[in-house]
């Protein structure tokens, strides 16, 4: 599932700031994930907990979601695209790559398939926190 | 807020030997058709071979090859179908004859996400099929891709030349290696672009006469290996090898 591969990007992205931040434990990881791209969160929750590495043993992953909120750039009419309305190809498409969205979807205020997504594409790692540790 | 699939591309393409961008500067130069030819080409070679187009706006190497009525494998990302012998990868699997209009950040988007989700796995070489110009997926190549190699596509005409001159001076700049550059669509004898060329301090790989037969070829990878332009790309390949 593409679930996994987010998951362990999330690992290795958290993984590589704990290093830097010379964290000997992770402790909790927050991620947001946008609609727009319809993560299965129960696969990707079930991904992270079979993934993470020994420094993140004991993180809890807490996983907040975020509206696909689109701006137009003709007309700049502001929607919220609800994607459980879409047809299952299209659904399908956005999932593997946002983008996608520009091929499929229109500003239903004037058609233009040249809108800016605001919010809510992909998976991102807002903050992580840890124990520092003792000689760092 | 950190983007985590940039922490992941190194590993996706851990196990590639050789990554090389056919690009060039101007559009038109039968860069497409050079990358499609040069995969079919090492794969006939005995070596394991993935294709990327990466012209995501006007994909075209699915079209050149045949490619039609295949879908990447789901597991762990995405694993790549296989197409003549080789890792098949492009935007035509999510968007399929319907036009994808997209921005500079849009194809960095593209092009991360796909690069953090394909799994390409052990490839002696993957050939990417640039968009023509120094534009956001050069960009983006140059910055998430270590080791990336540039193989040049030109005609004859200056004007295709002069951008390959500002391609080079940027890949240069930036210590990008450039394995050389290929003079295609040659229609009568000159050295001009091969003196050009070594001035920069390039290797020339050859020329390619212009094919007027190339275009019957287009959709069979079959007619397309019988060609001239794929008997002169495969003496090409013998030198990048």
């Amino acid at each position: 599932m593409h679930e996994w591969a987010l998951a362990e990007a999330v690992i290795a992205a958290a993984s590589e700031i704990a290093e830097k931040e010379g964290l000997s434990e992770v402790t909790e990881v927050k991620i947001k994930v946008g609609e727009l791209q319809q993560i299965e969160l129960d696969i990707l929750e079930f991904a992270l907990s079979q993934l993470k590495s020994a420094k993140l043993e004991n993180a809890r992953f807490s996983i907040g979601l975020s509206k696909a909120e689109i701006k137009c750039r003709v007309c700049e009419h502001k929607w919220i695209l609800a994607t459980g309305n879409l047809d299952k190809v299209t659904a399908e498409a956005i999932h593997f790559v946002p983008e996608i969205a520009h091929t499929y979807i229109k500003c239903p205020k004037c058609g233009s398939p040249d809108f800016e997504v605001l919010s809510g594409r992909g998976v991102w790692l807002e903050s992580i926190r840890g124990v520092k540790r003792e000689d760092g | 807020m950190v983007d985590p699939r940039l922490s992941i591309i190194d590993e996706r393409i851990r196990e590639v030997s050789r990554i090389v961008a056919v690009s060039s500067g101007k559009g038109g130069v039968g860069k497409s058709l050079a990358a499609a030819t040069l995969a079919l080409k090492l794969t006939k070679m005995g070596y394991t071979v993935g294709l990327f187009d990466l012209d995501f706006t006007s994909p075209s190497t699915h079209v050149i090859l045949g490619i039609a009525d295949l879908q990447p494998k789901e597991d762990r990302g995405i694993v790549p179908p296989m197409a003549h012998g080789m890792k098949y990868m492009s935007i035509i699997y999510y968007s399929g004859e319907y036009a994808t209009p997209l921005r500079g950040a849009d194809v960095s988007n593209v092009l991360i996400e796909l690069l953090s989700i394909t799994r390409w796995a052990k490839l002696d070489f993957l050939i990417i099929d640039m968009p023509p110009g120094i534009g956001d997926a050069t960009l983006d190549l140059i910055r998430l891709v270590k080791d990336i190699e540039f193989l040049i596509v030109t005609t004859p005409s200056q004007l295709a030349f002069e951008t390959v001159r500002k391609l080079v001076s940027l890949l240069k700049e930036l210590k990008i290696p450039v394995i050389g550059v290929i003079e295609n669509m040659k229609t009568h004898k000159s050295d001009t672009i091969r003196q050009q060329t070594r001035k920069l301090d390039v290797k020339f790989l050859g020329e390619i006469p212009y094919d007027a037969r190339i275009e019957e070829s287009i959709g069979s990878a079959h007619r397309l290996s019988k060609t001239i332009f794929a008997e002169k790309v495969g003496e090409i390949a013998l030198r990048i090898q």
